[in-house]
């Protein structure tokens, strides 16, 4: 287990360096800090010496790659690629544009997109195992029909409807929560309903359906015929021996998606308002922070790895013939 | 030439693309092994349906895609041709009236004063707040306040009496043409159809086709006199919005996977077959990819394309070809995007399709690496690769409306569903409330993705009946755990 674990993320680190390159490529290369200096100081009337001053003062009058100049090992270290990029991987992200320590900033701002995502995950996936199984339960009546009806119409209603929609109707016609914005302390659930419930409906659809479509694989297999056969109920057929042995599929689309929840939802943050990592990502697009952008691309690259990395040991847990070697 | 012909990049690649899938209907015509499973989609009565709207959509989105610039009047007469900044399309002649009737700010479906009032001069010099009567929102009317719900009445009615006709028209058509096919005689083709007894369900879709009709048709009567789905903002018309937006939904739904799928096909049935280091390269290359959570790679290189549109002005001779190379792009970001997830399906089915025996007898006889990988793997797989084109589509038009609320979607001066409700969503805030541009755009969309929605699903279950919902995702998430589950007995 050890071992596997190990390499595991050994193999992460060169995806990593992957990811890194890419972003490196994207925001220094295709945008170089000259045109970076240009649109940060104004398209025009922009002289040489400006350009070299801004670049001077952020550090990025370095060579790119390789200081032919430098001597030793801070040939490779005294460059842009090393100060700005490299560093990602102990997690220092540098300073946004209005001189703020990103670094700081996530670590503040992942607490509200977490107090967001974490219910919404829970609640989701309670309900929609629940839904899933009460469709399989059911299967081939018209209840059944019903319900995949729903799930494919819900899925092709676009997310921002549900997001509008809860907020015209919950807060602007009903009054019962605030439309928007984030508090402190015990008073923070007023703020986290709404978007909770946005997000688990919004969801719905989709993952109501896979479930199902998971579970009626389930039924159709010897053991639960045999399990019939012994004379079990259908419900303790269902909730026991289906629902454990379903819930291993499952686990792959959800469990990766566990440490990404502190990235939280870009437009549902800002839509409500949250001061999460989420709307401080838009934020940052709408007003052209590449640092912040860049970061956050990184950040959710590792995220996403450490899901993985999570999704093969959940495995282990869930289902004993599995091995890890 | 009273007008100069201009053709967009997404235009060409629109056109290829329909050349492309005439030449496959054509191909697939005669070989009855691979019509077997169309015939199959035939006989779905949802996919015939569904069918149905969306080619009504597509129509909308290829009278769309021909675009054009007007020559202008000149003043002296001779001299050189000037033509028009703004590009028009075939479909703006169409719809002409739609287009070119601004009111001067919002006012409601079927209005005919405005939404707010107005401090109004009377001819006799006093002044009185009052709602202003439309530019061209009934503008016919004498007495909007009683003739009104009368006048909208009788133009529906008489709409409606029209899509009738069409309609037992078209009826008629379609049971001479069956009966002609089938050499049966008239009467008996028709009752067949009444009572559902066809091969393919006619009856439902020509069903679908009258309701289609009625809800054209009524649209057309009344837009010619008022606004049916009201203005917007800057007192455009929201039915038009509404129907330009359709062309880019199709294109973003269509041309992000076609532009990636060359790359995908290949690279993953090349991953399976040679495996060792190429499969590792190309394992690397998807993996470094799919790590990278969408939104914000989408997010930064729409900002960095931005950014280099921004510093070369003057490659585009008009707005719309700017903003349609913005378009061109977001595509391609958007398949860089997703190719991943068909690359590793793909990848996995090589893998098992390499030990078959028809591959290894011809290995055995000395066929080329690259003649077994275009001969006889490729098209094994084209199955699998139709069914994520179609099931991608309705994502891709979802997802176009969220990435351009978020700033990284299309030009803001493109009219789509994702900048019509972002221009739209603090609408609601106002008091009375504006809901019409929200509704048209959510209507549009939700009948758009729910018809491509059912379609697929009819597709998916002809050409693979192993692969039900959902599983094909599920498959690519195993088909990525496959090293760690080493001993699964």
């Amino acid at each position: 287990m050890l071992a596997y674990l190990v390499r595991r993320i050994a193999y992460a680190i060169p995806i990593l360096i992957g990811v890194n390159l890419i972003t490196f490529a994207l925001f220094f290369f295709v945008n170089s800090p000259d045109d970076m200096a240009r649109m940060q100081l104004g398209q025009k009337r922009v002289t040489a010496e400006a350009i070299q001053k801004w670049k001077a003062d952020r550090g990025y009058d370095k060579p790119m790659v390789f200081d032919a100049q430098a001597s030793g090992l801070q040939k490779l270290t005294h460059t842009v690629f090393f100060e700005k990029s490299a560093s990602m991987f102990w997690f220092d992200f540098g300073a946004s544009d209005d001189g703020r320590d990103i670094g700081r900033e996530i670590r503040t701002r992942m607490w509200p997109s977490f107090a967001i995502t974490l219910p919404m995950f829970l609640i989701g996936l309670l309900t929609y195992l629940t839904f899933a199984l009460l469709l399989a339960f059911f299967r081939a009546s018209y209840i059944d029909f019903l319900g995949v009806v729903l799930c494919v119409a819900a899925m092709s209603i676009s997310g921002l409807f549900f997001i509008i929609g809860g907020q015209w109707l919950i807060s602007k016609l009903w009054h019962l929560v605030p439309i928007s914005g984030f508090g402190s302390g015990v008073d923070i659930w007023r703020f986290v309903v709404l978007p909770v419930i946005v997000g688990v409906i919004g969801g719905a659809g989709a993952s109501i359906r896979l479930y199902r479509t998971l579970f009626l694989e389930e039924i159709g297999k010897d053991y639960v015929r045999t399990a019939r056969a012994k004379g079990l109920s259908e419900g303790r057929v269902l909730f026991r021996h289906v629902l454990h042995n379903g819930l291993i599929p499952v686990l792959t689309t959800i469990v990766v998606a566990i440490p990404s929840l502190f990235i939280g939802s870009l437009v549902m943050e800002s839509f409500f308002g949250i001061p999460g990592l989420g709307s401080y990502t838009i934020e940052a697009i709408q007003s052209q922070d590449f640092l912040i952008v860049r970061a956050m691309v990184f950040l959710g690259a590792v995220l996403y790895i450490l899901g993985l990395l999570m999704t093969d040991v959940s495995y282990t847990i869930a289902d004993p013939r599995v091995r890890l070697t | 030439m009273p007008f100069q012909p201009v053709i967009l990049w997404t235009d060409r690649l629109v056109f290829l693309l329909v050349a492309v899938i005439i030449a496959a209907v054509w191909y697939i015509r005669g070989q009855p092994h691979l019509l077997a499973p169309w015939r199959k989609v035939a006989r779905s009565r949802y996919g015939m349906c569904s069918l149905v709207v969306l080619l009504v959509f597509v129509a909308i989105g290829l009278l769309d895609s021909l675009h054009y610039r007007p020559r202008l009047e000149q003043p002296g007469g001779k001299g050189p041709a000037n033509f028009a900044v703004e590009v028009r399309s075939v479909f703006d002649v169409l719809v002409d009236p739609l287009g070119k009737r601004p009111e001067r700010t919002y006012s409601a479906p079927l209005a005919a004063f405005a939404f707010a009032k107005e401090t109004i001069e009377r001819p006799d010099g006093t002044q009185v707040r009052a709602f202003p009567r439309l530019k061209y929102g009934g503008a016919h009317l004498k007495d909007p306040e009683t003739e009104l719900t009368y006048d909208v009445v009788r133009r529906t009615i008489g709409a409606l009496g029209v899509a009738a006709v069409l309609w037992i028209l078209i009826t008629m058509l379609v049971a001479a043409w069956l009966a002609s096919r089938h050499d049966s005689d008239f009467g008996t083709t028709l009752s067949d159809i009444i009572n559902s007894r066809t091969e393919m369900p006619w009856r439902a879709m020509l069903i679908t086709v009258g309701g289609v009709l009625a809800v054209a048709v009524v649209l057309a009567f009344l837009s010619a006199r008022y606004h049916v789905l009201g203005t917007d903002k800057v007192g455009q018309d929201v039915l038009y919005q509404a129907l330009k937006s359709v062309r880019i939904g199709l294109v973003i739904g269509t041309l992000t996977t076609l532009v990636m799928l060359p790359f995908a096909v290949l690279l993953g049935v090349m991953a399976g077959y040679f495996r060792g280091i190429i499969d590792d390269v190309i394992s690397y290359v998807y993996t470094t990819l799919n790590s990278i959570p969408g939104v914000l790679l989408i997010a930064a290189a729409v900002l960095i394309s931005q950014a280099w549109m921004d510093g070369h002005p003057n490659m585009f001779e008009t707005v719309t070809q700017r903003a349609d190379v913005r378009l061109l792009f977001l595509c391609l970001i958007l398949g860089i995007t997703s190719w991943t997830g068909l690359c590793r399906l793909l990848r996995g089915e090589a893998l098992k399709l390499r030990e078959m025996d028809y591959v290894q007898a011809a290995r055995a006889f000395g066929v080329s690496d690259w003649r077994i990988l275009t001969r006889h793997l490729v098209p094994n797989v084209m199955h699998i690769v139709l069914i994520t084109v179609v099931m991608d589509f309705s994502a891709l038009v979802l997802a176009e409306a969220i990435l351009s609320y978020v700033g990284v979607g299309v030009d803001p001066s493109m009219i789509s569903f994702g900048t019509m409700i972002n221009n739209a969503r603090l609408e609601l805030a106002r008091e009375p409330m504006v809901w019409w541009s929200l509704a048209a755009a959510f209507v549009f969309m939700f009948v758009l993705v729910l018809c491509a929605n059912l379609f697929a699903d009819s597709v998916r279950d002809a050409f693979d009946p192993r692969l039900r919902v959902g599983v094909l995702r599920l498959a690519g998430a195993r088909a990525r755990l496959k090293p760690a589950l080493a001993t699964v007995p």
